[in-house]
């Protein structure tokens, strides 16, 4: 018997991972660059090269500029050394002037310096470079900063939080659009329900939970009650299909201008920004882990997802459905309400985008979304899944989201203008698509 | 009748002559099997050569080599001789090839004239020549002698027309040599004659006529000469004459056949169920009947009659106008399959393709499919459960596969019943209702289906089977129900002393 030829398989089974991971490494590649170490991990190899440099007593100054972990660089320095037995004379956070009238207050006092620990940046300025001719009063004291690495800007780990944090909107409304397309059918009013469901938010918490004072009881209620209304209107959009066979391009296509028409109507066609700061914790935060907690939402969402599809009934009901309804419906499977939820479950996730963006952006606008539709139906094929029903998988969709967010993070990060951003997209989506097709061949 | 002649020269019977297509060789694999090992074929002009085989012998992609639709491995195909190497449908067809499929090739929203002309649309200065195209579909199917709506989409034509309607364009583009697969499944009798009038015409004008069947009886009426295939390979090849029909079913299966319907001694039960005045439409006009346990009641009658239709009625799969189903005793509410399969009743649909399975998904997943229910804890699937069924069943029913997560449509015809069969045996159906459970298949498979509803009704279910297929009804029924335009118009329950003959009669009321 010929064996079939199984690398080539694997190949274009996971083709989507190979092509990401290729892109992955192709940014860092063109990203990399010298960095510096920052925050608390500088603190402790200054507070380290500081003692080596003068083991007893050393009288030290703490400089740091107004960068991200900057703040928690100095103050984690001040005090290692203090526990150290080092005297921290003074420590300077800001702009170089306020490093300037530390440095007059030691000299009027009569002190001197033995080190300067600095962040990359403050090591920089002419006021730390040119001290020797400016304060020759506090003797020569020996400049310490963080020491530098060379590393790709891409693989930094922030940079990585903002990829997973820009794309979670997106990725978690294709799993309701992949659950669709899987059914055989597509869901054209996500991007609407995306805006629909942040003006609903923000409005609620306006005007009902009492605006920039609202509790976190209120937020929460606003943000349910967004995410239910778009499950219903999803709901309805089910209905009009089950019921009487409209097609889902047609009715989800309706649902969509209507439900873009209602956001700008409760909107009236402005932002509702009167929202309490706290509201940006869904976006913004990060708790477990240094991990935002809109990733971690994303993660366990496609963790129920993917078992959902692989191990319960309703996902064997739901492929089947797909692959061909009236063999599952002459085989006892509930055609419409497995429809029926694939299309609340569609519209409830685009409300929980929404949500999600109203939380990021700290407000709610009816612009919100606004060709997400495509995006979220870009990324679900990406993935591999066929628009024509029965095949697809939950994984592959999460890749194809990320696919989409490495192109434009990496193409932001080496100064690709955006217009060239969307031809370049529009090929990756394409490619995609031949890849898969290469695979059916087989 | 006289024809557009095909361009070849007439019946070349000279033996010096290349014959018209010749096969040497020809061997194709698919991952994981091989579907020809070496097969050598002749067709002569102006003969019908009969293949035939059992499901996955290789007739069908023998058939798609010769359309162009798969390219051969190794081995050479010739036409009047000349080396030929077709890498699409549409260099075998530029060579004189036809093939008609069992599914045709037609687009449903078209005419016949336009599905004719497709893709070789006759124009003048850019513009379609519509009338033209018209006299001359209306001039060749006045010539075939049949009457076809030139105007009407072609999905409103009976089977019969749309076979016309292929034949027709076959006709047109100048094919000489033309391939048929299992061209009268779907006809009735008197449209199975004038087919093979026209066959014949063909034949004497010197067309070479590849023909596929199943129906043996047929082979005798039309063929010349046959070729009988087995696992990828030739086994025979003989004039008509020289061949019987016992031979040739022991070379299709490869061991001597005893008996193609096996016995079985059953004492019939109560009634287990029972319709009364079941109703629909034009379709289903007012049917009772009872089928007992341990009994095999055969729906029969002229396509068209409301068999499939009542059976659908007693599934639930649509919406009854009136009457009455009883299990047992028990009145049930049927409003949707799931309801039927909740009470125990399980249908094997006419059509697997379409109705029975998900083609593009695994074995397993369609064998679970009605099934899940029972192995389901909170939602999920217990895999080990499903799997340790679905291997008792390929064992038991002995399905043919390299791997059950292989997509379904990669089996043959005769496989895939078993695997519809399985899902339903599953289930442990008290009433299993049969729409055509050999239709397509071939010979060792038919009989392998029969001794398993033999077992089903003497562990003491009961079998409602719908068959066009006389001989089946004749020797597996119990009791046999003719039905004529939506209504029950006879019933036969001395079978063993009942003719085809008899049930014709009451067939055409």
């Amino acid at each position: 018997m010929p064996e079939p030829m199984k690398p080539a398989r694997w190949l274009a089974d996971y083709g989507m991972i190979l092509v990401l991971v290729l892109l992955c490494t192709f940014f860092s590649a063109v990203t990399y660059s010298e960095q510096s170490l920052t925050g608390e991990v500088a603190a402790r190899q200054v507070v380290e090269a500081v003692l080596k440099a003068v083991p007893n007593g050393a009288r030290v100054l703490v400089v740091a500029s107004d960068q991200p972990g900057d703040a928690a660089f100095a103050a984690r320095v001040e005090r290692d050394l203090t526990a150290a037995g080092a005297r921290v004379l003074a420590s300077a956070t800001g702009e170089p002037r306020n490093a300037r009238e530390a440095m007059q207050k030691i000299q009027a006092a009569g002190g001197l310096l033995d080190a300067i620990a600095a962040t990359r940046v403050a090591g920089g300025w002419r006021l730390i470079t040119d001290l020797a001719s400016d304060f020759p009063s506090l003797g020569s004291p020996r400049v310490i900063t963080p020491a530098s690495y060379r590393w790709p800007h891409f693989l930094k780990s922030e940079n990585l939080l903002n990829i997973a944090n820009q794309i979670a909107v997106i990725a978690i409304v294709a799993i309701g659009m992949t659950l669709v397309i899987i059914t055989g059918g597509i869901d054209l009013s996500v991007g609407s329900l995306i805006a629909l469901a942040a003006v609903l938010a923000a409005g609620f918490i306006r005007d009902q939970a009492g605006g920039v004072t609202a509790s976190t009881g209120g937020m929460v209620l606003g943000c349910l009650l967004a995410i239910l209304v778009c499950g219903a209107i999803g709901g309805f959009s089910g209905l009009m299909i089950t019921r009487f066979a409209i097609p889902p391009f047609i009715v989800t296509l309706a649902t969509m201008l209507v439900g873009s028409g209602m956001a700008y109507i409760l909107a009236q066609g402005q932002s509702i920004y009167q929202i309490p700061d706290s509201f940006v914790w869904l976006g913004r935060g990060a708790d477990l882990f240094g991990l935002p907690n809109a990733v971690v939402l994303l993660l366990v969402l496609y963790a129920l997802a993917q078992v959902l599809m692989a191990r319960m009934k309703l996902g064997r009901y739901l492929y089947a459905v797909g692959g061909n309804a009236e063999a599952a419906r002459l085989s006892g499977v509930p055609v419409r309400r497995v429809l029926l939820f694939a299309y609340v479950a569609s519209g409830l996730l685009a409300g929980l985008g929404g949500v999600i963006m109203a939380s990021q952006l700290k407000s709610g606008s009816p612009t919100y979304g606004n060709m997400y539709e495509l995006y979220v139906i870009a990324a679900v094929v990406v993935g591999g899944t066929s628009l024509s029903g029965g095949e697809g998988r939950m994984l592959g969709t999460l890749t194809g989201a990320f696919t989409i967010a490495v192109i434009q993070n990496g193409m932001n990060l080496t100064n690709v203008e955006s217009y060239t951003q969307k031809v370049v997209l529009g090929l990756v989506i394409l490619g995609a698509v031949l890849l898969d097709k290469l695979r059916q061949a087989r | 009748m006289s024809l557009p002649s095909p361009s070849v020269p007439l019946s070349s019977t000279n033996p010096t002559n290349p014959p018209l297509l010749s096969l040497s060789g020809i061997v194709k694999s698919f991952p994981g099997v091989w579907a020809l090992r070496g097969v050598d074929l002749q067709l002569n002009a102006g003969e019908v050569l009969a293949v035939l085989g059992e499901n996955g012998a290789g007739k069908s992609t023998l058939m798609k080599i010769i359309g162009g639709a798969h390219a051969a491995d190794v081995g050479s195909l010739a036409i009047d001789g000349q080396q030929q190497r077709f890498q699409s449908p549409q260099e075998s067809r530029a060579a004189g090839v036809a093939v008609i499929y069992q599914e045709f090739n037609l687009v449903p929203a078209l005419t016949a004239v336009e599905n004719i002309f497709l893709g070789q649309e006759e124009t003048t200065g850019g513009f379609l020549a519509r009338s033209q195209e018209r006299e001359q579909v209306s001039a060749l199917f006045q010539r075939m002698g049949v009457e076809v709506d030139l105007d009407a989409p072609c999905r409103r034509l009976s089977t019969a027309q749309q076979q016309l309607v292929e034949i027709a364009k076959a006709l047109i583009h100048k094919a000489r040599i033309l391939v048929m697969d299992e061209p009268t499944a779907a006809l009735t009798s008197h449209e199975v004659e004038k087919l093979f009038a026209l066959m014949r015409e063909l034949r004497r004008q010197g067309m070479g006529i590849l023909y596929i069947s199943h129906r043996l009886e047929e082979v005798f009426t039309i063929a010349d000469r046959v070729t009988i295939l087995r696992d990828g390979g030739n086994v025979s090849d003989c004039p008509i004459h020289a061949i019987t029909r016992d031979q040739m079913i022991e070379r299709m299966v490869g061991r001597p056949l005893d008996q193609e319907f096996p016995s079985r001694r059953v004492t019939r039960g109560g009634p287990r169920l029972e319709v009364s005045g079941l109703r629909r439409g034009k379709a289903v006009q007012g049917i009772s009947f009872q089928v007992h346990r341990g009994e095999i009641v055969a729906l029969t009658g002229l396509v068209g009659a409301g068999r499939t239709e009542t059976v659908r009625l007693v599934f639930g799969a649509d919406p009854r106008d009136a009457g009455e189903i009883r299990l047992d005793g028990q009145v049930l509410d049927i409003r949707s399959p799931r309801d039927a399969i909740e009470a125990g009743i399980g249908l094997l649909t006419e059509d697997r393709k379409l109705q029975g399975l998900v083609l593009r998904h695994p074995i397993r997943e369609n064998f679970g499919l009605p099934n899940l229910r029972r192995w389901c804890r909170r939602g999920f699937v217990q895999h080990l459960r499903e799997r340790a069924e679905l291997d008792h069943y390929i064992a038991a029913l002995r399905i043919r596969l390299s791997n059950p997560e292989e997509r379904v449509g990669n089996l043959s015809g005769g496989n895939q019943q078993k695997v519809v069969l399985a899902k339903w045996l599953a289930r442990d159906c008290e009433v299993l209702i049969f729409d055509e459970p050999t239709r397509g298949i071939d010979v060792g498979a038919k009989y392998e289906i029969y001794l398993l509803m033999n077992e089903l009704v003497a562990a003491g279910k009961s079998i409602l089977m719908i068959s066009s297929e006389l001989p089946e009804v004749l020797g597996m029924a119990d009791r046999i129900l003719v039905l004529h335009e939506g209504r029950i118009t006879g019933e036969i329950t001395d079978v063993a002393h009942a003719t085809q003959e008899q049930i014709l009669q009451l067939a055409h009321a």
